[in-house]
């Protein structure tokens, strides 16, 4: 092999390797919307959810101590609510509202907020953590969402619980939607009660989902409907939540 | 050296000789590939929170011991305790190739996709982690099997005598690298680059993505409590991120210097011609 061959050769590496930085940058946005590709890099969500229930089904997610606590809790997403009807029962303290549970359930229920503080209480200490990075760790009360389940009473065909919300964003609705394993988890309670305090308009009054080992936009806020459904499809973009429709967030959001 | 040990007379300068194992050849571009994706869109990810704390929680209100940020006056900076360096241009504050000026932490030419997704990046960043810790295992247990990791990895009692590392030290600052049957070895430094990469800083990558994973902080809280809560997780994930980087910038010039063509061959056909010993010098 002649020096000269070396040479061209190693020039041939090098444009190469400068050329490849260029098309890696174009390849992959181009893969990226490719819905092929999407389809292979999404199945990773199978793979997560199937796995953390494997290893973590009934697991809990860790509580802390109140001296953990974040000193603020930082309020994300929408933190206030347009919608008339919203304000005018903000403006009342929610006196007048009630929380309808309905679909597959034998028996659909409208429980004031009165009703739902009478219920068990569930009391915990937990971290927030938001898909964007950031964590938060506060006190959130309320009674267990499988409570509310059992009196209303599932039907054998009810596979998710659909949570609609009194918010909109770019004028869509907010909902967001978990499984039955979620569902009957101990620490997925209805909050109504944040650090001592009624629920604020910022973090998501009168009540708010708390589904611990999943991310932020999973913490639906103000949930003012909770639907039973033996599937997800057919409901708005059919993903089962606005995050979800919208920007492609993975609805199992346990990672 | 990474061939089955040679049955004949020791190979000398000039000598094609069989370098790299396939498994090695396989898991180097897998990998290769994979923590470029996953780099590219793990700064993506980073570009959604560009601030970094120690302990469980951190958010907006709590202090962060980084943040790369635009000033109200336009300006990107990059602040690392006390020490603030303005980064306009690349960090913080740049230009997209639409001409238009991003307020965003990292640059559009070093993220997957280019243009701002939290969403997308997340889908390739937590599908290539599959591969990641996938390939890694496979990789170490196929070493582990085939005597790579014991032959060419294992720092032997000899090497690890400072005097045989500062030895090692010298003929690097010197750029004298070795030639004939000897180049076919690690080196020490060698040696403890890539178990570094193989045992340290891969498997911490894998961990600390894990100890972020409100799922997995469940069944494993232990994870997370290892690393000192779930922010303190997500700041050393970048800290060996970025040591991964510097083991790459390294690499690539090590090659580069050893001679890119023999290197890169060795690596994608497994065939390596012996360096010729050059002449003493008077």
């Amino acid at each position: 092999m002649s020096g000269g061959i070396i040479l061209s050769r190693r020039g041939l590496i090098r444009a190469g390797a400068l050329g490849a930085g260029g098309l890696l940058l174009s390849g992959c946005d181009r893969l990226n919307s490719s819905p092929g590709f999407r389809a292979v890099l999404e199945s990773g969500e199978d793979l997560h959810k199937a796995s953390q229930r494997l290893f973590g089904r009934d697991a809990l997610a860790r509580e802390y101590a109140p001296s953990e606590m974040s000193p603020v809790f930082r309020a994300n997403g929408s933190r206030e609510v347009a919608d008339a009807a919203y304000r005018a029962l903000l403006a009342q303290g929610f006196a007048p509202w009630t929380l309808r549970v309905d679909g597959l359930v034998a028996r659909p229920l409208a429980l004031p907020l009165a009703a739902l503080r009478a219920l068990p209480q569930r009391q915990q200490i937990t971290r927030h953590d938001c898909v964007e990075g950031w964590s938060a760790i506060g006190k959130w009360q309320g009674p267990r969402l499988a409570h509310v389940l059992d009196l209303a009473r599932l039907r054998p065909e009810a596979r998710y619980l659909v949570f609609h919300c009194a918010d909109r964003i770019g004028g869509a609705p907010y909902y967001e939607s978990i499984d039955l394993v979620d569902a009957f988890h101990p620490q997925t309670i209805l909050a109504w009660r944040m650090n001592d305090r009624p629920l604020d308009e910022a973090h998501g009054a009168p009540l708010r989902l708390r589904v611990e080992r999943q991310l932020g936009y999973k913490q639906a806020k103000y949930v003012m409907r909770i639907e039973a459904r033996a599937t997800l499809a057919g409901l708005y973009g059919g993903k089962g939540g606005y995050w979800e429709d919208s920007s492609g967030y993975a609805w199992y959001a346990g990672i | 050296m990474n061939g089955p040990p040679p049955a004949g007379p020791e190979p000398r300068g000039g000598d094609l000789v069989r370098r790299h194992r396939l498994s090695t050849r396989i898991w180097h571009w897998t990998n290769a590939v994979t923590l470029l994706v996953m780099l590219m869109s793990g700064l993506m990810i980073f570009n959604a929170h560009p601030r970094l704390y120690w302990g469980e929680y951190g958010a907006n209100f709590d202090t962060a011991w980084l943040d790369i940020g635009a000033t109200t006056d336009g300006r990107g900076t990059l602040r690392i305790g006390a020490l603030r360096l303005e980064t306009t241009g690349v960090l913080g504050v740049w230009t997209d190739p639409d001409g238009i000026e991003r307020h965003r932490a990292f640059p559009w030419w070093a993220t997957i996709p280019s243009r701002y997704s939290l969403a997308d990046a997340r889908i390739w960043h937590l599908a290539f982690a599959w591969v990641l810790a996938g390939g890694l295992l496979v990789y170490l247990l196929w070493s582990l099997a085939n005597g790579h990791l014991r032959r060419d990895i294992h720092i032997t009692a000899r090497e690890w005598r400072p005097s045989h590392i500062w030895h090692d030290v010298r003929d690097h600052a010197r750029l004298c690298f070795p030639a004939g049957a000897a180049a076919l070895r690690y080196n020490v430094l060698q040696k403890l680059a890539y178990a570094a990469v193989l045992f340290a800083l891969i498997p911490l990558m894998i961990a600390t993505g894990l100890a972020m994973s409100p799922g997995t902080d469940a069944w494993a809280p232990v994870l997370t409590e290892m690393f000192g809560g779930r922010q303190s997780a997500r700041s050393i994930h970048f800290l060996c991120a970025f040591a991964l980087v510097g083991f790459f910038v390294v690499h690539i010039v090590m090659v580069l210097l050893a001679g890119p063509f023999n290197e890169v061959r060795a690596m994608i056909t497994g065939r390596y011609r012996v360096p010729r010993e050059k002449a003493p010098v008077p």
